[in-house]
């Protein structure tokens, strides 16, 4: 519920002091309000001081501002101890009088009482200190210890009351911090005199793990982000996560990039995923999630692009080993500063922490590609609302600088289609990876459920992690359905026996009508040569009855020529 | 009459103001009568004007004003007010009259 104001700069407009604290500056839509006090309440160690000091050294340092420290707590030297580790130099700060750090010592029991008094001595030491540098920022902290050191209350508010209108007058942007009261902001209600901007630190436990928030109570005459805002508080100091909602105005990409698998980039209309767009991987244990994310990490590292690797499972080295193993050597690209794993536990921080971790090391790394693995780790440390609300907002985050996310779910059974906490519909693409159970085997499947904006294939697809890398191969739909693995070559291999006794069936046929045709033919060529031989008895008989004929003619003739007209005669 | 414990020598007392204001005034009278009935002549008074002076405030840890500071005998104390409560103030310096 960030509300925004026009950005219309009227000459009305409070003016701001910038802090310089990262994203505080963005929540109150830029800074504090300049020349005027702002109270910061918080129960112990929530990080009043620091964020107090980290106002004012980022003053000196970035804005040329110098500032005032009046600590009623700690000395010079534990303040600068203590902000030392977070790179601050006070000392050095000090020495270039660019800070002024007066510590205000107040013990009860060295205090006498003694009648009418006023508290002009302060004014007098923090006008010095203000003068003395020039300062234009000033922090009391905690001024609530006067209230342990005097015992005239009805004095120590008059003089507060005086002292926060003296500041206001001398135009000092002021940070006052207080401790928190059970009932009241502050233990003594100094939300009471400050009444410009309030500024509540919170560091709650849940679940055994503690998350720093921040939240503007209120902020006169400004606008204002309203949520509790998680801050974090590193080495570098204190980082405001801004990001509530970024909301749908982000430009879209229609640049593709590679998903570093041939196959899958073909079944996604031959190109991949667009930039830009967020990619859910689910899938039960073992089926490949993180391989398939590795491949992606891969391809965008060899395009020359930067991937940032928020690994929740595995250590780095734990995870270039494992991809060697399927063929992918991410060794080089972490080495060229290409590829950057981020390895952590979910448990070490709240939800919240790890959304600052991440905005943070995005920020700074600034990845073409982000690749979480597995976000279902991260429900552990939340409630559904909360890493949903988390999950809108990192892939908004994303998606607002063009980053290209892929994140892996782990689903347990049940229906796969179903993610824990419905983040499903943040997501632009979703691949679902998923056992295939037959024949005593379990063989993986790859499917894309959705993937918004392109056409893609609907088959599933077997997944084979070789040696040599991710291969998809098409399942066999067969009569009993799919089949895969073993099942899949068994199938394929009767497919081949059939084949080939079908093959060997019409040699069979195809020889026995040969045969049968010689046979035939056998008989053939017997019948004729029989027929033949028929056909030579008759012509031979012809023959013989011809010469018959012929001896008999002539021997008629031959008789009649020696019977002479005799037998002629008498035969008339 | 002795008004003085026997290790004393000389006390020296700074008041601090901020000013000429009623209350540095009221102060700086009832010091210099205290200082009469129970330190007679072994007293030292140093009046700092912080308006002045303003520097000088951060070295005794001054906040309120008036503030009587005790440097000498140590330990140092520190007792604030216009040190009209007579009772509290002997007690903050840690001055006991010794009265018949």
């Amino acid at each position: 519920m960030t509300i925004r104001k026009k950005n219309l700069k009227s000459p009305e407009e409070l003016p701001k002091c910038t802090t310089g604290i990262r994203g505080l500056d963005e929540i109150t839509d830029g800074g504090l309000p300049k020349g005027r006090p702002t109270l910061i309440c918080g129960s112990a160690g929530c990080g009043k001081t620091l964020m107090a000091m980290e106002f004012l050294v980022r003053g000196a340092a970035q804005f040329n501002e110098p500032g005032v420290f009046m600590s009623f707590e700690e000395s010079s030297d534990e303040l600068a101890q203590n902000v030392a580790s977070l790179g601050f130099d006070l000392n050095e700060l000090i020495a270039s009088k660019k800070m002024y750090i007066d510590q205000v010592r107040i013990e009860r029991s060295e205090i006498e009482e003694t009648g009418e008094y006023d508290l002009e001595g302060l004014f007098i030491r923090l006008n010095y200190a203000i003068d003395s540098i020039g300062a234009n920022r000033v922090v009391l902290d905690t001024i609530e210890s006067l209230f342990g050191g005097l015992a005239n209350e009805g004095v120590l508010r008059a003089e507060l009351r005086r002292l926060f209108r003296w500041l206001k007058e001398k135009g000092v942007t002021a940070i006052i911090t207080g401790e928190r009261g059970e009932k009241m902001l502050t233990r003594h209600g100094l939300e009471e005199y400050v009444s410009d901007c309030v500024i509540l630190l919170d560091n709650r436990v849940e679940g055994q793990i503690s998350t720093r928030r921040l939240r503007i109570v209120k902020y006169r005459g400004s606008s204002h982000g309203t949520n509790e805002y998680p801050f974090l508080i590193d080495e570098k100091g204190i980082s405001v996560l801004p990001i509530t909602s970024i909301g749908l105005q982000h430009g879209v990409s229609t640049e593709r990039i590679s998903t570093g698998i041939p196959r899958l980039d073909t079944m996604m209309g031959g190109e991949g995923y667009y930039r830009g767009s967020s990619v859910l991987i689910s899938g039960t244990a073992g089926t490949g999630k993180s391989s398939i994310a590795a491949n992606f990490a891969n391809a965008a590292c060899s395009r020359g692009e930067r991937c940032l690797y928020f690994a929740f499972e595995e250590a780095p080295s734990q995870i270039t080993r494992n991809m060697r193993s399927i063929g992918i050597d991410l060794e080089p690209w972490i080495e060229q500063g290409l590829l950057d794993i981020y390895a952590v536990r979910p448990s070490i921080y709240g939800l919240e922490m790890h959304l600052v971790k991440m905005y943070k090391m995005v920020t700074e790394f600034k990845p073409e590609v982000v690749i979480i693995d597995p976000v279902t780790n991260l429900i552990a440390i939340g409630s559904d609302t909360e890493v949903k609300s988390m999950l809108a907002r990192l892939i908004d985050f994303l998606k607002a600088n063009q980053i290209t996310a892929l994140f892996t779910n782990l689903s347990h059974g049940g229906s796969l289609e179903m993610t824990e906490f419905g983040i499903s519909s943040l997501m632009d693409t979703w691949l679902l990876l998923r056992d295939i159970e037959i024949g005593g085997e379990r063989n993986r499947g790859l499917y894309i459920l959705k993937s918004r904006g392109m056409a893609h294939s609907n088959q599933i697809r077997e997944f084979l992690l070789t040696d040599k890398g991710i291969d998809l191969i098409d399942v066999y739909l067969g009569p009993g359905g799919v089949l895969t693995g073993a099942a899949r070559s068994a199938q394929e291999a009767q497919e081949k026996a059939s084949d080939l006794m079908r093959k060997e069936e019409i040699e069979r046929k195809k020889r026995e009508l040969e045969r049968k045709r010689a046979a035939l033919e056998a008989q053939i060529t017997a019948m004729r040569s029989e027929f033949e031989s028929a056909e030579e008895e008759v012509a031979k008989l012809t023959q013989q009855e011809e010469m018959q004929e012929k001896v008999l003619a002539g021997d008629r003739t031959e008789m009649m020529r020696l019977r002479r007209g005799d037998d002629m005669r008498t035969r008339k | 009459m002795k008004a003085v414990e026997e290790c004393s020598d000389m006390w020296e007392l700074r008041l601090y103001v901020a000013g000429q204001t009623p209350k540095s005034m009221t102060a700086f009278a009832n010091l210099k009568r205290l200082c009469e009935e129970h330190l007679e002549g072994k007293y030292r008074i140093e009046v700092i004007d912080l308006l002045k002076n303003p520097q000088l405030a951060k070295g005794d840890q001054i906040f309120a004003i008036p503030t009587l500071v005790r440097k000498l005998p140590q330990p140092l104390k520190r007792v604030i007010g216009d040190l009209s409560n007579t009772e509290r103030v002997l007690v903050g310096l840690d001055l006991r009259p010794l009265k018949e």
